[in-house]
Parts: structure tokens; sequence; C-alpha cells
């Protein structure tokens, strides 16, 4: 459970949150949608203290999470995976390295373990003998399944995707969010994703929560985002140009 | 004007404050997670091995250089039995430090700058922070230490280096007695110089992986914030060696 209170949040003289009030609950998909450049991936920087509100509460489990020493912050963070929107995977370590690592610095598992867990990751995100490529040797579909597999690798009880599926082609964009199903039935982790994805995420996610002007317009089921009546919800669902929300 | 002028003297401020508390920081971590062996072991090659070539290619150069002006100096005096003296501890005392740091400074501290400033643009590091690693432990507190280590090492091989070159010119070129060449130079370096030229070249490595890691680490914005990191990062720390060699020197005299 992640409940964020209030939380304000500007860069210089451009407010992206403005009294934000949100609960996620836990153990379910909660995607958060919203139009580009109105701070989603700031929000979710938010929810693992990679940003601090400038005022306002962001609890994890209870526990709050802003202006935390870092080892206390760490201590939070192990509860969390991350998929970065770039993926981050790191460039100077091969596909297995970068599985491995997190395996290697937060556990004290055998070498003989570590290979067998990060081989049945990458198999898991249907990948096989790509072990020792390279992050720039591979497609973007690839590289986001490598940064989900290093992502759920240590079997974390939030997972948060940044875009997981932007820029990739409609088979790979459903055999993600296929994947993002499949393992959140396996493990039933707390999943925060930021997407685009409309209407594909209907399928995907339990909770939808509308992101615009710096608050969530409306948080509930899929349902009761397709039948909103909001106008600005009812346009970006639709991708009209007339409505309430404006092209920057 | 008014509050131009206070809106960059606090900026100037901070980033004082920030790149002070980079340094607190990093040496903690020092003391309490150094970091994998690993890790300092391909940092001590990429910053001390790697920069051996151009470490003995300029030390050669400039024994060489140094031999001809001081004969041409001590000539004037019919002194040239000094030029082993002169020779050395120019550069055990200043050039041998300053020199080895500088060229270290570009080759290593440029790259130290655009490493960690890529990672902090693609997001690398807050990768790191996610998984709840401290990422001084992997990318800073490795380049110290291999700093470090480093400076001083090459610091007395382009010191050996160096005295050759002075060698090479002063004796096998112009003439002057290798006796005296060798004599002289044992008979007035003493300790002190050479301790005063270590402890320069040490606080070197440390004004080079400081200054390389903390302009990186806050890089601004895509390649061109790199870019611009990279050429403060070198200019930066060229520029405080040089100042923090003055002050430093004349503490050690």
């Amino acid at each position: 459970m992640i409940t964020l209170r209030n939380v304000h949040k500007s860069f210089g003289s451009q407010k992206v949150l403005d009294g934000l009030d949100l609960d996620i609950p836990a153990g379910q998909i909660t995607a958060i949608i919203g139009p580009s450049g109105e701070g989603k991936s700031v929000l979710l920087k938010h929810l693992i203290g990679l940003l601090q509100p400038d005022s306002g509460t962001v609890e994890v489990d209870g526990e709050s999470i802003v202006d935390l020493r870092r080892s206390e912050l760490n201590r939070i963070r192990e509860k969390f995976g991350m998929l970065f929107q770039n993926v981050a995977l790191f460039d100077s370590m091969t596909v297995f390295e970068n599985v491995a690592f997190p395996l290697q610095e937060k556990t004290s598992l055998s070498k003989e373990e570590i290979r067998s867990r990060v081989v049945s990751a990458l198999e898991d995100v249907g990948l096989k003998n790509i072990d020792d490529k390279f992050p720039d040797e591979l497609s973007g579909g690839m590289k986001k399944r490598v940064g989900l597999a290093r992502a759920v690798v240590l079997n974390p009880k939030i997972i948060l995707f940044d875009e997981p599926t932007t820029g990739l082609d409609p088979i790979i964009k459903r055999a993600i969010h296929e994947l993002i199903k499949d393992t959140h039935a396996k493990f039933g982790f707390t999943a925060v994703i930021v997407t685009h994805e409309i209407p594909d995420i209907f399928d995907v996610a339990q909770n939808i929560a509308m992101l615009f002007r710096g608050k969530i317009l409306q948080h509930g089921t899929p349902d009761d985002i397709k039948n909103s009546s909001d106008p600005a919800i009812r346009q970006f669902i639709s991708g009209s140009l007339d409505g309430p929300i404006r092209m920057a | 004007m008014v509050q131009a002028l206070g809106h960059v003297t606090i900026g100037v401020v901070r980033d004082l404050g920030r790149a002070g508390w980079f340094l607190l920081y990093s040496c903690y971590m020092i003391v309490r997670r150094p970091g994998s062996l690993v890790h300092v072991l391909k940092q001590l090659r990429f910053i001390g091995t790697k920069s051996l070539f151009v470490i003995v290619l300029t030390a050669g150069f400039t024994g060489m250089v140094l031999g001809l002006q001081g004969y041409y100096t001590l000539a004037k005096f019919g002194s040239e039995g000094m030029l082993g003296t002169a020779v050395a501890l120019s550069l055990i005392r200043e050039l041998g430090p300053v020199l080895a740091a500088l060229m270290v400074t570009g080759r290593a501290g440029s790259a130290i700058t655009a490493e960690i400033g890529i990672m902090r643009i693609t997001e690398q590091i807050d990768a790191l922070e996610t998984m709840a690693l401290d990422p001084f432990k992997y990318l800073v507190t490795p380049k110290f230490i291999a700093a470090m280590i480093s400076l001083p090492l090459l610091c007395a091989i382009f010191d050996v280096i160096g005295i050759y070159g002075g060698w090479l010119v002063g004796v096998k070129l112009l003439g002057v007695n290798p006796g005296a060449y060798f004599y002289e130079m044992e008979k007035s370096v003493v300790w002190r110089d050479v301790y005063s030229g270590f402890v320069k070249s040490f606080s070197f490595g440390v004004i080079i992986a400081w200054i390389g890691c903390y302009k990186g680490y806050y890089a601004g914005h895509g390649a061109e914030g790199v870019a611009k990191a990279t050429t403060e990062s070198v200019v930066l720390t060229s520029v405080i060696i040089l100042v923090w060699d003055y002050f430093l020197t004349s503490v050690l005299l």
C-alpha cells in the first residue's frame, strides 16, 4: 500500500504536482495515465524516493519515505523493483551481468544459484542466448525485457514501470503486457505502471488513475474510467483534439 | 542587477557546499565501504597503468628540456656540475607532481566525468539507487582510492624518467661530468623534498577524483550537459591543482 497526501512538487517556476492525493492498493496493478509532460514519471519517482516532494507525504506500507536518512530509505527501497522509461541498463555490463548484479550485491547466493536464477528470469521474459551481448547491441523490445528481468529478479513486493511499452511494435507491446500480467499472477506484487497505452491498459490494470494538472482527476476501475463523464478523461481516452487538454 | 548578482552568488555558494559535501561523503564512504577490490583494480588499471605511456613520454622530454635550460643557466656561473641537483630538485619538488597530475587530469579526469555523466543522464545512477545500492560505492570510491594510489606512483616514475632525461642531455650531449651529475644530486636532495612531492601528488589524486566524479555526478541534461561537465571538470581540476600547489608549497617549504 502506497499513500500520497497533498504532494506538491515544482521545478523552478513550473508546478508539476499540485496537491496530489493517491492510494495505491497492495497486490494489484495500478496504471497511471495522463497527457505527456503532466509529471507521471515525476510522480513515479516520488514513490521510491528518487525525488522528494516540496511538501506533502509519501508513505509505503505506513512508513513515510520523505526526508529519510539514506540507510533508512535503502531499507524501504529493498521492497522495490523499477523499470525505467529508457530502461537504464548498465551499458558497460553484459545482459547476464545486468540481471545478475542485484543478486550479487543484495544476496549471498552462490555463483551457480545466481546463474540459474538469472537464466530462469531471462527465460521468463522470452530471452535466450543473449547473455553475452551488451545493451547497445539489443533492440528496444529486448532491452525492455532485460530491464523487466532485472526488476523482478529479486522478487520485490512493489514494481514500478515507467512506460514499459513506449516505442515498441504492437506485438511486442502485447507480449510485454501479457508478461506483466503473468508475472503479477505468479508473484502477486504491487505494480504501478505509467503508460499511454489506451485501450490496452484496460485489460492489464485493475486500477487506473488519471493525472491531469498536477492532481489525480479520477481513480477507479477500468470500467469507471471508460464510462467517466469527465471531459478531460473522455478526451484523453478517445484521443480527440477538442477538449480541456491542450497540447503544449 | 542586484538581483542577478545575488542569484549568481547563491548559485556559487550552493555549488561550493554541494562539492564540499561530495568530498566529505566520499571520504566517509572510503572508510566505511570502500567497494569491491575488483572495482578498485579496474580503476587502478585505467587511471594508473594506462597513464604510464603518456607519463613516461612527457617525463622524458621535461627532463631533457630541464637539462638543456639548466645547463644554459648554470654555465653562465660555471657551475655545470650542479645540473643534476637542479634537474632533480625541480622535478621532485615541483614538476613531477604537477605535470603528472595535469597529464592524468587530461587523460583520466575527463574520462571519469564523461563516464559518470553518461550514467547520470541515462538514469543508470538512479537505477543503482532504486536497487538500494549506494552509487558512491560503485562509481566514486574506487576512483578515489585508485587515484590516491596511482598519482604518487606515477609521480615517482615521472621523477626517475625525468632525471634520466636530464642526464641524457646534460651528460651525453653537453658533456657534464657524469659523476658530478649524480653525486651533487645525492648530496643535495633530502628526504623532505621527496616527501613533499609525494604529499603533493597524493592530494592531486584526491582533487582529480573529486572534481572528476563531482562534475559527472551533477552533469546537466543530454549530450551537451556531459560535454560541458567534462570541459569544466578538466579546467577546474587543472586550476585547483595549480592553486593548491602554491599553498601546499608555501606550507611544506
